[in-house]
């Protein structure tokens, strides 16, 4: 039997095991919405603007090894998806965009809502296509699953012509794919991984430093038990929240721009960094010159080698996949006969314990005004650390980052690389219909959330519970506190009047809102909040003005050469 | 310093503007590039000529490696190799300067390929240095248009850049 180009589509996403297909319809993809409409098996989920879809698609992608699915329509439907892809993109998220396009016969004479999709997408997806044969959907859908997901993830984009979906070919969905010109990394190299353990023996004063490649590759189990079995410190980035559990007495805290004062004199002081699945950017490292100015030999495991001696030049290069390289070092450790010396790093230990006494999350707390840091430390307590915690992007997204105690991967959602605001409350959607039963909540602030606000009538629609935590301080935060450091107080444009009465809007949109406007009422309204596991209640809290983030490395400076709250 | 990348590609459409689009996102130089298909017609060979630091090469190397159309790179300036540009130049032929340019042509073991009463048009192969060596050595206010192709570029021996 023969099927139309469209029904093809959605077979192959049947075939994927795609639950979930997050998009938006619109003339070229009419024929892919009327195959969806035809069949129960993969549920669309209709968002109010495309990069909504796309973010929605990331989220459900983050919070399970799955991968994500969009459908957005030609023209503005693409441009609307890019920030979305470009997002997943920065943080190697795996997913694949379907998107129509006019028909083959109209391309190129500037028709109505054409757009080169394939040219507009290229700097900001692992790799595209333009389906110009009805044979070759199938085959094309089948090669971008398999580039989404292997070797180093990211979001593969399918561009299919409007006639193309209505033409008709028989069926059959490939069962392996092979791409002759594409080898994701493999093997892992038994000389370098006995050199990199040599060298973790010998090191005296260690520090791991793990990223979102531990918890792309799923291999937060292996890297627990090498931190362990090493008795060294370790730290995440942003993006590597949970590879490794935050509660645990050998985790320093993140690093970073806004990392601990720990984490990073750590990095800058360590004689042997292993670096995992990280990637040593500017937010991270700061300015490199600095980072260099101390004699360290540095291993890094990573499964792009363009992400090895990028920014910072490495000894002991280990490309391939994270779990399968800490499995063989895990092996190799356990192989050697001599017991690893816990005395000879303990002088190092001591001065860690020193740099914590800094306590440098230290923040002054208030009965008269709510701190938004104590809004996430009781976020943490009501929901006992268990809970999907999305964000958008600015001051909220660090405190969330640095009082959220994940201990486990994939908890912790937010747009690292890209630094997106209005991605926190379409990827909670995501988050939130991958895992139905558990709590998600979206910190944000007043200004994120705006920008994709809209979702709030698809969390409607489609019954998600989610817990709004919106950290309202009038102002774009993280824009007024550098305007206050680097721009003497000249606040230009990021105070933000005319608000609108978020309770209202939450009411608007038939969900419940609640506004905490003291001290006291944090903890008993997050409770009640959490009390209403079936609906979505947006809560508004009215917090200090002028509050900062400590610690802060500020752009181009070293990782010594940090700003603490007591500093000023 | 200088670098001529041979790199070996799927002949689709579009795998031209992922090479030129990742040097221009990435801020890398082209001097030159060439591209056309080999004797196997899905396939593509691609000659860049760029300049940078050791550190940026290795990345423009990885950067290339990355795409998906990209079947293999060599960095050809690591070893033994040999490159070749053709420049086709017209020039104005009248004259003193008629029988000159005969003789600047043979020179360079160039050839002469259209002939008309005021002009000729010179076809010149070699290294870019020698196009550049012949421009210098006739007379500048006789050259009318040129147009070379950039360098492509081929290992010595057995380096052999293949599927």
């Amino acid at each position: 039997m023969e099927l139309t180009g469209a029904e093809i589509t959605i077979r192959c996403l049947q075939e994927e095991g795609a639950q979930y297909v997050f998009g938006y319809p619109g003339g070229a993809v009419l024929h892919i919405y009327d195959a969806l409409f035809n069949q129960d098996q993969v549920k669309h989920v209709l968002v109010r603007h495309e990069q909504a879809a796309v973010h929605a698609a990331d989220g459900y992608a983050r919070s399970t090894d799955k991968v994500g699915v969009a459908l957005v329509t030609s023209g503005p439907g693409v441009t609307n998806a890019v920030t979305g892809i470009a997002t997943a993109y920065m943080d190697s998220i795996p997913m694949v965009i379907i998107s129509g396009q006019v028909p083959t016969y109209a391309i190129g004479e500037d028709a109505f809502q054409e757009v080169d999709t394939v040219g507009i997408t290229r700097p900001c997806v692992k790799h595209n296509f333009l389906v110009k044969d009805v044979n070759e959907i199938a085959s094309t859908i089948k090669k971008a699953f398999y580039l989404a997901k292997s070797g180093r993830p990211g979001p593969v984009l399918v561009d299919i012509p409007k006639d193309i979906s209505n033409q008709k070919t028989g069926f059959s969905y490939p069962s392996s794919v092979s791409i002759r010109s594409y080898h994701p990394p493999q093997h892992n190299d038994a000389g370098q991984i006995k050199s990199a353990v040599q060298l973790l023996l010998e090191a005296r004063r260690p520090m791991i430093y793990s990223g979102g490649g531990v918890i792309l590759a799923d291999a937060s189990r292996q890297l627990t038990e090498l931190v362990h079995l090493l008795g060294f410190p370790c730290t995440n980035t942003l993006m590597g929240l949970g590879g490794f559990p935050a509660t645990d007495s050998q985790f320093v805290g993140m690093l970073g721009m806004h990392g601990t004062y720990e984490a990073n004199m750590g990095m800058q002081y360590c004689d042997v960094l292993l670096a995992v699945g990280a990637r040593f950017d500017d937010r991270v490292v700061g300015n490199v010159k600095h980072f260099n100015q101390e004699k360290r030999k540095i291993i890094h495991i990573d499964i792009d080698p363009s992400s090895i001696s990028k920014r910072v030049k490495v000894d002991i290069p280990i490309v391939g996949d994270v779990a399968k390289v800490l499995d063989s070092m895990l092996a190799e450790l356990r192989s050697r006969k001599e017991i690893l010396d816990k005395q000879a790093i303990a002088p190092w230990w001591a001065q860690i314990q020193e740099w914590r006494g800094k306590n440098c999350l230290f923040y002054k707390k208030s009965n008269e005004i709510i701190k938004p840091q104590s809004v996430i430390e009781k976020l943490y307590e009501v929901t006992r650390g268990d809970a999907f915690i999305t964000s958008d992007v600015g001051q909220h997204q660090m405190w969330a980052a640095q009082y959220y105690k994940f201990d486990k991967p994939r908890r912790w959602i937010n747009s690292g690389g890209l630094g997106t605001m209005g991605f926190g409350l379409p990827a909670a959607m995501g988050v939130q219909l991958a895992n139905p039963d558990a709590a998600v909540a979206c910190v944000t602030g007043e200004g994120s959330i705006q920008m994709c606000i809209q979702e709030l009538s698809t969390c409607k629609q489609f019954h998600l519970p989610l817990k709004i935590i919106m950290l309202n301080n009038r102002y774009l935060g993280m824009v007024r506190q550098w305007q206050q450091f680097f721009h003497g107080n000249r606040y230009a444009e990021s105070y933000m009047d005319a608000l609108p009465d978020f309770i209202k809007l939450a009411e608007a949109y038939g969900h419940v809102g609640i506004r905490v406007e003291h001290p006291s009422d944090v903890e008993p309204a997050l409770k009640e909040a959490f009390g209403l596991k079936r609906q979505l209640v947006f809560m508004d809290f009215i917090t200090d003005p002028t509050e900062n983030v400590f610690p802060m490395v500020q752009g181009g400076k070293g990782l010594s050469e940090v700003i603490l709250a007591e500093d000023l | 310093m200088r670098h001529i990348i041979s790199l070996l590609m799927e002949n689709e459409a579009g795998a031209l503007s992922r090479v030129s689009g990742l040097f221009s996102a990435r801020g890398y130089n082209i001097e030159s590039l060439t591209v056309a298909p080999t004797e196997d017609a899905t396939m593509s060979r691609m000659t860049i000529v760029t300049s940078g630091s050791d550190e940026v090469i290795e990345q423009i190397y990885k950067q290339l490696n990355k795409l998906i159309e990209v079947f293999a790179v060599m960095d050809l300036s690591e070893g033994e190799h040999l490159e070749r540009e053709l420049m086709l130049v017209k020039v104005r032929a009248v004259g003193a300067a008629r029988e000159e340019m005969k003789r600047m042509a043979d020179i360079f073991r160039g050839s002469i390929i259209d002939v008309t009463d005021k002009t000729y048009t010179i076809q010149l192969t070699g290294t870019g240095n020698k196009l550049d060596s012949f421009l210098q050595a006739i007379d500048r206010s006789l050259i009318l248009e040129t147009v070379r192709t950039g360098a492509s570029g081929i290992g010595r021996g057995d380096r052999i850049l293949k599927l």
